[in-house]
């Protein structure tokens, strides 16, 4: 009997992909990482976010590789050829748009992303290391930006990077030779440019790609946190799967659709109707070329350093150097790689913590955007002070975190995840 | 080292020809529209006439100019072209850089991104800002540019207007008179309102340059904004067919 020719094509791909499988483990990368990869059935809004820094990552990846054909990395030329990408490059404004929007939309969405971790205790065991590689991802993408924002070679490119480069300065004894050594001359110069192009192009992207590739296989290993705070795998079906998992394909494939078109309808609003975004992602004072003889009338980073550089300047200088900023504003990184040791609740999520873990996550987003205001102005009138008491309740909410959290009261935890959206 | 930094910029600031934000007046607003294909058209012949003597368009090309703002190439090439340009070339103004610095003292800044670095509104201030100042080299100064080192080009169309003083008594008191705004001196050959439209002309086209695209990119933009929102409504429709079985 002849086989119909749908099932005889069936039949063939089948044939292909056992051809792949001796060769490739194809199939069972696909199981291990979508179709059999259980995940809890009640992530909440908070979860889309993991997957849309994905997409920002491939955005920036492809975005950056069609700038670099157009881009010239010299002190002469730079500044210049970002207008013949906006100008004479056909849809090179589009491409330059999605990436400066898009290193914006990186940190809204992978601050969003770790302010989930710390709602519903998806730091805790048994994912320490994979929050930790979510650090370290955290701070390449700083470095990241930092050399993609020098770039276009505008003022405040040449300054911000002075500034930056300068904190290194501070440390005793090597100081100076490390300014040297990382601006490769005595003042930020092509040189430079040159080296912040080869990283922000080649080197920390790669990184960044791999570190990302070990955060999801470490994510996989122990499997996803949840709303609930509790582990899935504690109660399967006979089936061997946990009772409250479902494939992540296709539930959480589709589901996420739903997330990348909600994402999409902002990041395009931004890009076609405001990319400057009133200031924000584009600086009106990087467009005018860089002039080591003029300097802005106030020297801000972008939005997203804004934080970290109000704690910067909330430390004053004491015995002679400026070096206690830094460390404070290091610190301030360094800080979040601790704190799955540094909860001591036995519950996980919010949800059945106590008030006063709440109150401390809500004065710490509260001290986290005041010092990010502080950061966009001078330091002058009021800031000062608001950067000092929002550096002391950012590190307060980490710093007393196992006191607090043990103190604190908690209600019952359900055996299985409560509801799904 | 940074408070080196912030010493630098100390140092610097004020001889850095005081820009625009200091000067402390509140910018007038230019209502321009970068859609009006017209007044773009009277801003570009505008520009060319008056400005491009000395201010370059270097990040803009003539036929790009003339192909957005429907000025046919023939026109362009005999009407708004006073250099030895070909109309693919680059807008750069005819005078030497270094000349330039000896009779201005700084080469007149570039204006393709002028609207970008500082505003719409700062432009159309700035044009109607010049005041009659005779410890001046060029005997005027700008409201919202103190010091400015350019000459009044358009004083023939605007007239000259003279500065109103008020006297101010500090706390020590010392007793100076404060700049509080511009006043009409002698008529130009237009009228205020003539003029008003003469400067949001120019205005809008700085706009138009330092963005070329921007009013195809909000064109644009509707459509691709209606095109998520289907979009959106079917991925919802979809997950919401998976999730069916989910209980």
């Amino acid at each position: 009997m002849a086989a119909s020719p749908d099932s005889a094509d069936a039949g063939k791909s089948r044939g292909l992909i056992h051809w792949i499988d001796q060769r490739f483990p194809l199939t069972s990368l696909w199981k291990e990482h979508l179709a059999e990869y259980y995940a809890p059935k009640n992530f909440n809004f908070w979860y889309f976010f993991g997957s849309l820094a994905l997409l920002v990552l491939v955005n920036q990846i492809v975005t950056g590789i069609f700038l670099t054909m157009n881009y010239k990395p010299s002190a002469a030329e730079a500044f210049g050829s970002i207008e013949y990408i906006m100008n004479d490059v056909k849809w090179g404004w589009l491409i330059r748009y999605m990436h400066t929007t898009g290193a914006s939309a990186f940190f809204i969405v992978v601050y969003l992303h770790m302010f989930r971790a710390l709602l519903y205790g998806s730091a805790r065991k048994p994912r320490e290391l994979l929050w930790i590689f979510g650090c370290v991802i955290f701070v390449l993408l700083m470095a990241e930006a930092f050399m993609g924002y020098v770039l276009p070679w505008g003022n405040m490119s040449f300054w911000g990077a002075q500034v930056i480069t300068s904190l290194f300065g501070s440390l005793p004894v090597i100081g100076g030779t490390l300014v040297e050594w990382i601006r490769g001359d005595y003042v930020i110069a092509d040189a430079t440019l040159n080296r912040f192009f080869a990283l922000h192009v080649a080197a920390l992207p790669l990184a960044l790609v791999f570190l990302v590739i070990a955060h999801v296989m470490a994510l996989h290993e122990v499997g996803s946190n949840n709303p609930d705070g509790i582990e899935i795998k504690k109660l399967k079906g006979p089936d061997g799967h946990p009772l409250d998992g479902i494939p992540f394909h296709p539930y959480y494939t589709v589901k996420d659709i739903v997330g990348v078109a909600g994402f999409l309808l902002l990041f395009c609003g931004v890009i076609f109707f405001e990319p400057n975004f009133g200031g924000l992602f584009l600086e009106a004072a990087n467009y005018v070329p860089a002039n080591p003889l003029q300097t802005p009338p106030d020297i801000t980073p972008v939005w997203y350093f804004t934080p970290y550089y109000a704690m910067l300047r909330a430390v004053p200088s004491f015995a002679g150097t400026q070096v206690w900023g830094v460390i404070v504003m290091g610190s301030a990184v360094v800080v979040l790689f601790f704190v799955p040791w540094l909860d001591r609740s036995p519950v996980k999520s919010i949800r059945y913590k106590g008030p006063i873990y709440k109150i401390a996550l809500a004065l710490f987003v509260m001290a986290f955007v005041t010092l990010g205001i502080c950061g966009m102005h001078p330091p002058a009138g009021i800031y000062p002070l608001l950067a000092r008491v929002g550096t002391a309740a950012y590190f307060a909410f980490f710093l007393l975190m196992p006191w607090y959290t043990k103190i604190d009261s908690v209600k019952p935890v359900p055996e299985r995840v409560t509801g799904h959206a | 080292m940074l408070k080196r930094l912030w010493l630098i910029a100390a140092f610097i600031l004020p001889g850095a020809a005081a820009s625009a934000q200091d000067a402390g007046f509140p910018l007038l607003h230019a209502d321009t529209n970068i859609n009006d294909v017209q007044s773009l058209q009277r801003g570009a012949r505008d520009f060319m006439n008056y400005c491009s003597g000395c201010h370059s368009l270097q990040y803009l090309r003539y036929n790009r100019v003339a192909k957005d703002l429907r000025i046919p190439q023939a026109t362009m090439a005999s009407d708004l072209m006073f250099t030895s340009h070909k109309p693919f070339d680059h807008i750069v103004s005819a005078m030497p850089a270094a000349d330039s610095v000896t009779w201005f003292g700084k080469q007149p800044p570039d204006l393709t991104l002028e609207a970008r670095y500082q505003s719409v509104d700062y432009i159309y201030s700035f044009l109607k800002g010049f005041y009659a100042d005779k410890t001046r080299l060029w005997g005027v100064n700008n409201m919202y540019f103190p010091n400015v080192g350019m000459p009044f080009v358009l004083a023939p169309l605007q007239g000259v207007q003279k500065p109103v003083y008020k006297s101010v008594t500090d706390p020590g008191g010392q007793t100076r008179m404060e700049l509080i705004g511009v006043a009409p001196m002698t008529p130009g050959s237009m009228t205020p309102e003539q003029y008003d439209r003469f400067v949001r002309d120019i205005a809008n086209f700085l706009d138009y340059t330092a963005e070329p695209i921007k009013a195809q990119r909000e064109s644009m933009g509707i459509f691709v904004t209606l095109f998520l929102l289907v979009f959106f409504a079917f991925a919802y429709l979809l997950k919401k067919e998976y999730w069916k079985d989910v209980h």
